[in-house]
């Protein structure tokens, strides 16, 4: 059970942060990083697009009437592999979490909301964060290692 | 976090609010902070994300009118300053009537921050109260806070690594000092982080230097002992 390394995408499809947390996954070159956000997010963009359910619009909820729009459709999650597993999220805002697992990783759900939990606290609250630039934060940083070893060592 | 609003009017909470001629703005029940007692501060709790959004967009406020980080230091100080003047005269009432007292000597006046202020700001006391150990300054007192809430989600940047947005608590504390007859000029350093693995790497010194005047009046009325 092993979180191998994280990679944080904008809304616009540059990589904004990567971290590896294990060496399960050999290291590739922060050019590569940027290729490999680029293209997640036009991938995803795409996948988004082939959803084949009509969007109906808003409709009202049966129990309360209240207009509800239907979860828009989620694109791209899950690309697995022999050896990991990739598990996106994204965010309301367009901002896209990727984890690389292990394939065996249980939970990968919760360590993303949690991960998430993270970057809206020491990222978005940070006075010296511009948005959409790549993230500088000493606090962020160690709190999501520590929150990983936690998990890997368990 | 315990009713950091509390001297601000700006900071008027429920109620529909009513635009007036003049662009202050009342609720549309007529009922300002300033109608709520004055004692009752058992539900004026904040959430600890409203605030740190609050501050964050104070020191963006303040960083975009600035050349310097002393300068964005003093501006965040002069922001803290008129909360402390007004903070010392709320919880010296909220006190029972026979302990409303002000504080007359050095000591009581730090211990009433590193107490009740503290308390009441952060729902917590401070860490630890020092004497200047250094013989020449005999003016300077330190109160040691581990992990500033004001600091908890900030990560200042290397280019800026004298900054302390604790600044803004300087400011209070600075604040409580004047409005208590003890003129001081309070700030904030980091002295945590410099090593790997560290507990506290927020650790915060507030640094208060005390006005000659007020040792020397110390001195003549014998209040103070050294």
């Amino acid at each position: 059970m092993t979180v191998f390394s994280l990679i944080i995408i904008n809304k616009a499809g540059g990589l904004v942060f990567n971290k590896m947390f294990h060496d399960g996954l050999n290291k590739i070159s922060t050019n590569d990083h940027l290729v490999l956000a680029g293209t997640f997010h036009g991938v995803h963009a795409i996948t988004t697009r082939l959803n084949p359910v009509n969007n109906p619009g808003p409709t009202p909820s049966p129990a309360t009437g209240i207009l509800t729009r239907p979860e828009p459709p989620s694109g791209l999650e899950v690309l697995e592999s022999e050896n990991f597993r990739l598990q996106c999220f994204n965010t309301q805002t367009g901002t896209k979490f990727l984890l690389f697992t292990d394939t065996t990783q249980a939970n990968v759900d919760v360590t993303m909301r949690r991960i998430y939990e993270l970057y809206s606290d020491y990222v978005m609250k940070n006075p010296f964060y511009q948005l959409e630039m790549p993230i500088r934060c000493d606090m962020f940083d160690r709190k999501l290692s520590s929150y990983i070893r936690e998990i890997n060592n368990r | 976090m315990a009713h950091l609003s509390a001297g601000k009017p700006g900071g008027v909470a429920g109620g529909k609010e009513l635009a007036t001629g003049s662009g202050l703005r009342y609720p549309a029940n007529g009922k300002t902070i300033y109608h709520r007692p004055l004692n009752r501060s058992k539900t004026s709790e904040l959430s600890q994300a409203s605030f740190a959004y609050l501050f964050s967009e104070m020191v963006s406020y303040a960083l975009s009118k600035v050349t310097d980080i002393q300068d964005l230091e003093k501006r965040l100080n002069m922001q803290g300053h008129p909360i402390g003047l007004k903070l010392l005269d709320l919880l010296l009432i909220r006190e029972l009537p026979r302990n409303q007292l002000r504080p007359l000597n050095i000591i009581s006046l730090l211990v009433l921050i590193k107490e009740k202020v503290w308390q009441h700001l952060f729902g917590r006391q401070a860490d630890r109260l020092e004497k200047s150990s250094n013989a020449d300054t005999p003016d300077e007192y330190m109160i040691v806070d581990n992990e500033p809430l004001v600091n908890a989600y900030i990560s200042v940047p290397k280019e800026m690594s004298q900054l302390n947005c604790a600044a803004y608590v300087a400011g209070i504390i600075e604040g409580v000092c004047d409005g208590g007859g003890f003129p001081a000029r309070v700030t904030a350093h980091t002295v945590g982080g410099k090593e790997e693995g560290e507990m506290w790497p927020g650790k915060t010194v507030f640094l208060v230097k005390f006005q000659p005047e007020v040792l020397e009046r110390g001195a003549l009325i014998g209040s103070e002992k050294a």
